[in-house]
């Protein structure tokens, strides 16, 4: 099935132009519907038949899912598309680290803190982890109550690893539901988690390793139970068989988005942690591989992982991956062009020139504050492109650095008329001394450069 | 209702472009006919191409020269190294050396250079120049002619240079050519266009539509290569070739090679970067990738294998 167009919105909308819901007409309110900026309530004047068929309409191919509650709260699912030039893909990939409910107390307590404090910033945003996966190890119900309970106060949503229905309602029972993700239901407990599911209203995965054929006939089932949160779980199968695991998730997902098949329309969630069971390799290789098969599952489609490696080297990779492949590719990833400060500064401060583009900027801005640099930099507007990629593409030359120069009022704020350029445009030193009237000083190729050359030559 | 696989028919294939002959032995890029291999059986595996420079590369990360430094001194043995202890598919041979801001070597050295590797390995040969718009050309062609026969992959024919020269080059001595395009769909069309009407065939071209690194614009590589095969299989003649991929880019990210205590050691991020740039671009259609890290290169070749057997 197509995707769902502005005119398909507009044919179900009252056509009236009223303008209640800010829109001019009831055709820009549909553009806006079709485009996910508007919200469906907006629209004063629809009955509740039109509103149910309208919601079913802007219902995205994949459903979208909560998980936690109240300020825990996460979405996942909600693509349209297989792949991302299409459009781009929602809600980002969930990350789930595996918390064995058998640890000793302390080391418990310190693995909830690791997890809560991972982070690591990129081009302006602080990339963290999602969710913490409570796993029955002891076997014990008990035991696992327990540890729940400990989870109540965490900072992230909960996910709960049990395939014994005792356990899962005990857990439950403390936790208060809380929209905890359940994992899992198999052929052997489907009644019972169904059951736990609709009692405590939680999202409930289904289980199903290697078999979609038979994962499509459990969802079937919970679906006619009436249970429609739910999340899919072809099977994390590891080594020689990772091309099988690929092969389910692809077929997965091209059913949900272009077959529409109901059973498969819901959030997919793969198990990387599953490398490091049963495998004698060092933490080094076992990271390796677990990074691995992560990238390759969230590169198609996962939207949920849980993984056990908290070491940084491992995550950083991963956390980038996930911010590049939820970029809009619709949009440059730029800053506002102008003046930025850093430390103190004043009439003599040195004057950096740089690009708007998100990463440039982001990382000129980390070196600078790292480098604890005193000076003023000026971010020249390149629709978000890279020094050297703008200078190639006509965005960056003499001409546009003395317009920001005269437009940004720098001129104003310091005395000298001294600015230093990137490494990379070099070539361009002399066009914009002439165009700007400023001396201009090359720096270093890389910004991480910059902090050293300030104290050499200032 | 009842479970069918969501299997595709595709109108077109991808041809198939062959690697090595004469001495080496054949590689085989390409020829799908689908995107997936449960759609049917995939022709070949991916493959990687190890990197090997003409000079001892001062500028290489230390991760990656602990394992090289001592055989730096000479291509052969740097080649040697990659296909015995890391068992590479094909050896690419950098003439990096030949750039006039580098050694400006000649091109005759050039081609001693790649003699000394031909002579050292059996597998197939990737041959790339400086980059060097204007010296490219005659690095190439000199290097074309020493490997005659041997069918290499020349690397690269791109907008900014005398393509017909490599195209030529190409035809006279049977190699294929790399034909490069910067992340642009149209500009990659016009190329192969252009190398077609000076002889080559499909079967003598490898695209390489631009590898931007894990968090250095993949997402632009991605959605560019991904249009690439999938206009490919739907019926585009100029784009039914395989894809490279210069995965080595990945080790120019700061996050692969910048010593920082809060980000962990190099030695694990460094590889693991070079890992998710091919690995990335492999699970979007790309078939044969440049690397070198050995541990990298090991992964990502043991995980294609899986994914197309
Ligand atoms: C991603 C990419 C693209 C993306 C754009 C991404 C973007 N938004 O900018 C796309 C695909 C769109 C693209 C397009 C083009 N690209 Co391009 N692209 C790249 C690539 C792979 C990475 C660029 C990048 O993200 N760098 C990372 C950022 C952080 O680096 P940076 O901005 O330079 O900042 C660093 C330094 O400059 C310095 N620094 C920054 N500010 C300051 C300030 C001071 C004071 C100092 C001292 C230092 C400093 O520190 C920073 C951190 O290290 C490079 C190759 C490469 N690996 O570098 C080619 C590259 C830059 N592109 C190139 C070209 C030719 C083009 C095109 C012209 C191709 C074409 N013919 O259409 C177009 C131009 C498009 C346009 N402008 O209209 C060439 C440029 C060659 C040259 N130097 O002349 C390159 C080098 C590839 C190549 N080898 O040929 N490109
Ligand atoms: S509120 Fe409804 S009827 Fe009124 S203009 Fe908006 S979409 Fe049309």
């Amino acid at each position: 099935m197509a995707k769902v167009t502005a005119m398909d919105v507009y044919k179900l909308l009252p056509q009236t132009n009223c303008g209640d819901c800010g829109e001019a007409s009831c055709m820009a309110f549909a553009t806006k519907l079709s485009e996910k900026k508007a919200d469906l309530i907006l629209c004063t004047e629809l009955d509740d038949k039109s509103f149910k068929k309208l919601d079913n309409l802007l219902v995205p191919a994949v459903k979208e899912i909560l998980i936690g509650k109240d300020d825990k709260a996460k979405i996942i699912g909600g693509d349209e598309v297989l792949y991302r030039y299409e459009e781009s893909y929602y809600n980002q990939t969930l990350f789930a680290i595996d918390l064995p409910d058998d640890l000793e107390e302390s080391e418990f307590n310190e693995r909830i803190k690791t997890i809560e404090n991972i982070e690591f910033e990129r081009t302006g945003e602080l990339l963290k982890l999602d969710a913490i996966a409570l796993r029955n190890k002891s076997e014990d119900p008990s035991k696992f109550a327990e540890a729940a309970k400990k989870l109540k106060s965490s900072k992230y949503p909960v996910f709960l690893v049990t395939l014994d229905p005792i356990a899962m309602q005990k857990a439950l029972e403390v936790i208060g539901g809380d929209r905890s993700l359940m994992y899992a239901a198999t052929k052997d407990n489907l009644f019972e988690m169904a059951e736990l599911a609709k009692e405590y209203d939680c999202p409930l995965t289904v289980f199903s390793p290697g078999d979609i054929e038979k994962m499509k006939d459990l969802v079937f089932t919970l679906r006619s139970n009436g249970i429609d949160d739910i999340v899919l779980d072809p099977g994390t199968l590891t080594g020689e068989a990772i091309g099988d695991t690929l092969d389910n998730f692809v077929m997965s997902r091209r059913l949900a988005i272009e077959d529409k098949d109901e059973d498969f329309r819901f959030p997919l969630l793969g198990v990387p942690a599953l490398v490091r069971l049963n495998n004698e390799d060092d933490e080094v290789k076992n990271g390796t591989m677990e990074a691995t098969i992560a990238s390759t599952l969230m590169n198609k489609y996962a939207d949920v992982l849980i993984l056990k490696g908290t070491d940084i080297w491992e995550l950083i990779p991963i956390l980038t991956l996930r911010q590049s492949l939820y970029t809009d590719p619709r949009k440059p990833q730029a800053v506002d062009p102008g003046i930025y400060e850093f430390g103190d500064v004043n009439e003599n401060s040195p004057v950096l020139l740089t690009t708007n583009f998100a990463l440039t900027y982001y990382t000129v801005e980390g070196d600078l504050k790292s480098g604890n640099a005193s000076t003023y930099l000026l971010v020249l507007d390149t629709i978000g492109k890279a020094v050297d990629v703008a200078i190639a593409g006509g965005q960056f030359d003499g001409k546009a650095v003395a317009d920001l120069v005269k437009k940004c009022g720098i001129e104003d704020k310091v005395k000298t008329r001294k600015m230093i350029i990137p490494g990379l445009a070099a070539p361009l030193s002399g066009e914009i001394e002439d165009e700007t009237g400023w001396d201009v000083m090359v720096g270093p190729r890389d910004s991480s450069a910059v902090p050293d050359f300030i104290d050499e030559k200032f | 209702g009842d479970f069918k696989p969501p299997i595709k028919e595709y109108p077109s294939k991808i041809a198939q472009v062959q690697l090595g002959d004469g001495s080496r032995k054949p590689v085989f890029l390409g020829g799908q006919n689908s995107l997936y291999r449960f759609e049917e059986p995939q022709p070949n595996p991916p493959v990687v191409t190890f990197d090997v420079f003409d000079i001892p590369m001062p500028g290489l990360p230390r991760p990656i020269r602990e394992h090289f430094s001592d055989v730096m001194e000479s291509p052969g043995e740097w080649a040697k190294k990659a296909v015995k202890d890391y068992g590479a598919n094909l050896v690419t041979m950098h003439l990096i050396g030949t750039g006039p801001k580098v050694m400006d070597k000649s091109p005759r050295e050039g081609a001693q250079a790649v003699e000394e590797v031909l002579q050292a390995v059996d597998v197939p040969l990737v041959i790339g120049a400086s980059g060097d718009p204007i010296k490219d050309p005659p690095v190439l062609e000199a290097a074309a002619e020493t490997a005659e026969g041997e069918r290499c992959l020349l690397a690269s024919a791109n907008m900014d240079l005398d393509y017909h020269r490599l195209a030529k080059a190409a035809v006279d001595y049977d190699h294929a050519v790399l034909s490069w395009a910067i992340t642009d769909v149209n500009m990659q069309k016009s190329l192969n266009k252009y190398l077609m009407k000076d002889g080559l065939k499909q079967e003598d071209i490898v695209m390489d539509p631009t590898t931007c690194a894990l968090g250095y614009g993949i997402e632009f590589s991605i959605d560019v290569i991904t249009r690439t095969r999938l206009g490919g299989l739907k019926g585009d003649p100029d784009l039914q070739m395989p894809m490279s991929s210069g995965t080595t880019n990945a080790w120019g990210s700061r996050e692969a090679w910048m010593k920082k205590e809060e980000w962990g050691p190099t030695d694990y991020r460094g590889p693991l970067w070079e890992i998710f740039t091919g690995l990335t671009l492999m699970l979007n259609g790309v078939d044969i990738f440049m690397m070198l890290h050995p541990d990298s290169v090991r992964i990502l070749r043991e995980i294609g294998e899986t994914f197309t057997k």
